[in-house]
């Protein structure tokens, strides 16, 4: 744990709401280790107390043939992070569900390092962000493969929607590729909601705030797609309305 | 039940609809034909309340109110359904939970009570069969990797189950082999009902050869030019739009 105060000349915090991080540091890591073989599930939240200032800083390892697929809610309060620190074994998978909504001056961000440090491992990772207001939403995604990665396999998709002219997305994938045979895909579109198909739930009597609820929802749906558990799903799907409706 | 007065409106600062006017009464079915770009859509889009259309002069009432106040939302709880020419994809939401979302919306609009699951299901069920769309594709995303008469079809479920009074189907033919254009305008015929109506917008004499209009009219350039039976329809498929111009 460092107790040096991060800069925006550093790439990771560059989006950063500094008096937020100031507010939350220090940072004490939470350590996830995946066993050989093994398969764990978490969803975390971020805290989502008005005004408040949130950094969750994750450290894991995911030894050979183990996965882990973690989701994240990450809907406030003022300044909220979730960085995830990630190193994969031979065979191992990670696999990631972001979903960020922010609104009024929320700053909110998902950091990810995915370090592909053993042959044949694959990082899936899935974010998806509403802005409104004058929020920003982040995801900065690097993933690293060392020497030892080959056939490695990693993908990272990041979507945005922007409810309002003043909200920001900003998305950076960054790769850092020391073997040869690796295959490393990553696409990002930052959008508006369609309006041709707002339209077409209002014309058939959905008021214009459930319209939008929906196709939001539908829209952050894809981040929670890999909860495997129906009724964990569920009940993310649940906060994610919770957290949409004031916000639309 | 629909009545329009000297209806102006337009897009983008353009005008289109250049003082049409109409009166539809309950039980009643009529057409409106017209070359393309004549403006068949744009009054579809104004009579539904679709943003960035603006109305310039004229009124609209339906039902003794003024339809051009009420969002499109209430328009539809009114009982007012337009069924779209090209209707839109939505990925990630079923179309069950959209057909369930929109009658509750309205009934609660309406003050009414809403449907039950085993209600509406039922509702679903009888009204995808009529139509001839398998069941299971109401449980897919809405009108995704649905062909084009799959989507007329689907905007005609659509229509059954939430029962308006006054149907506007902009073209709902085009794009339709026989068989779905007969088994889309049996379900237009099984709506016919003393206290509804149908706004039948349509290119093509076809349809019309299945759903008999009680009036036809020629809209050209934004304004209705001439008013008739069934007859002007056949008239028309044999001289076109030509002969009509105002
Ligand atoms: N968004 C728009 N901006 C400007 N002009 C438009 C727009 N949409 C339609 N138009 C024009 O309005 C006219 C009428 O279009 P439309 O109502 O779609 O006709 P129709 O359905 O009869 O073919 C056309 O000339 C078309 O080009
Ligand atoms: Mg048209």
């Amino acid at each position: 744990m460092t107790a040096l105060l991060p800069t925006r000349k550093d790439e990771a915090w560059r989006y950063a709401d500094m008096a937020g991080v100031a507010r939350a540091w220090p940072v004490a890591p939470e350590v996830i280790d995946v066993a050989a073989g093994e398969a764990l599930a978490r969803l975390i939240e971020t805290d989502t107390t008005p005004g408040g200032a949130s950094i969750r800083h994750f450290a894991i390892h995911i030894a050979a043939g183990g996965s882990l697929t973690f989701h994240i809610l990450n809907a406030g309060g003022g300044y909220g992070r979730v960085a995830l620190d990630v190193t994969l074994d031979a065979g191992a998978h990670f696999e990631l569900g972001g979903v960020i909504i922010a609104a009024g001056e929320q700053v909110l961000e998902i950091v990810t390092t995915v370090t592909h440090a053993g042959p044949g491992a694959t990082s899936n990772q899935i974010i998806r962000c509403v802005a409104g207001g004058t929020a920003t939403a982040t995801y900065l995604g690097k993933v690293a493969v060392t020497r030892a990665g080959q056939k490695t396999d990693a993908a990272q998709s990041f979507k945005a929607l922007l409810l309002d002219r003043g909200a920001t997305a900003n998305a950076k994938p960054e790769l850092e590729i020391f073997a040869d045979d690796v295959k490393c895909a990553h696409g990002a579109t930052v959008g508006e909601l369609d309006a041709t198909a707002l339209f077409y739930l209002e014309s058939r009597g959905i008021p214009p705030v459930a319209a939008r609820t929906l196709l939001t929802r539908a829209f952050l749906s894809d981040a929670l797609a890999s909860i495997a558990d129906d009724a964990t799903r569920e009940a993310a799907e649940a906060r994610v309305t919770a957290a949409l409706e004031p916000r639309l | 039940m629909l009545k329009i007065d000297n209806l102006h409106a337009g897009i983008d600062g353009k005008t289109i609809l250049n003082g049409l006017s109409l009166t539809v009464n309950a039980g009643e079915v009529h057409a409106i034909m017209g070359p393309n770009g004549a403006g068949k859509s744009t009054l579809s889009y104004v009579l539904a309340g679709r943003a960035g259309y603006a109305v310039t002069g004229g009124s609209v009432t339906f039902d003794g109110q003024d339809l051009l106040a009420l969002a499109p939302h209430e328009r539809a709880a009114a009982g007012v359904f337009l069924g779209l020419q090209y209707p839109v994809e939505i990925p990630g939401v079923s179309n069950l939970m959209f057909l369930r979302t929109a009658l509750n919306a309205q009934r609660t609009l309406r003050g009414e009570k809403e449907a039950s699951g085993a209600e509406f299901m039922k509702l679903a069920k009888a009204a995808a069969e009529d139509l001839g769309l398998p069941y299971e594709m109401l449980k897919r995303s809405v009108n995704q990797g649905f062909s084009g008469g799959e989507k007329k079809r689907n905007e005609m479920v659509q229509m059954a189950v939430l029962e308006p009074k006054l149907a506007l189907l902009d073209e709902t033919d085009s794009g339709l082999d026989i068989d779905a254009l007969r088994v889309v305008s049996e379900g237009i015929n099984r709506m016919r009902s003393p206290d509804r109506a149908t706004l039948l917008i349509t290119h093509y004499q076809r349809l019309l050869d299945y759903v008999v209009p009680d009036y036809v009219h020629v809209l050209v350039a934004g304004r209705i030019v001439r008013t008739g039976g069934p007859e002007l329809a056949q008239e028309l498929e044999r001289d076109g739009y030509q002969s009509m111009a105002a």
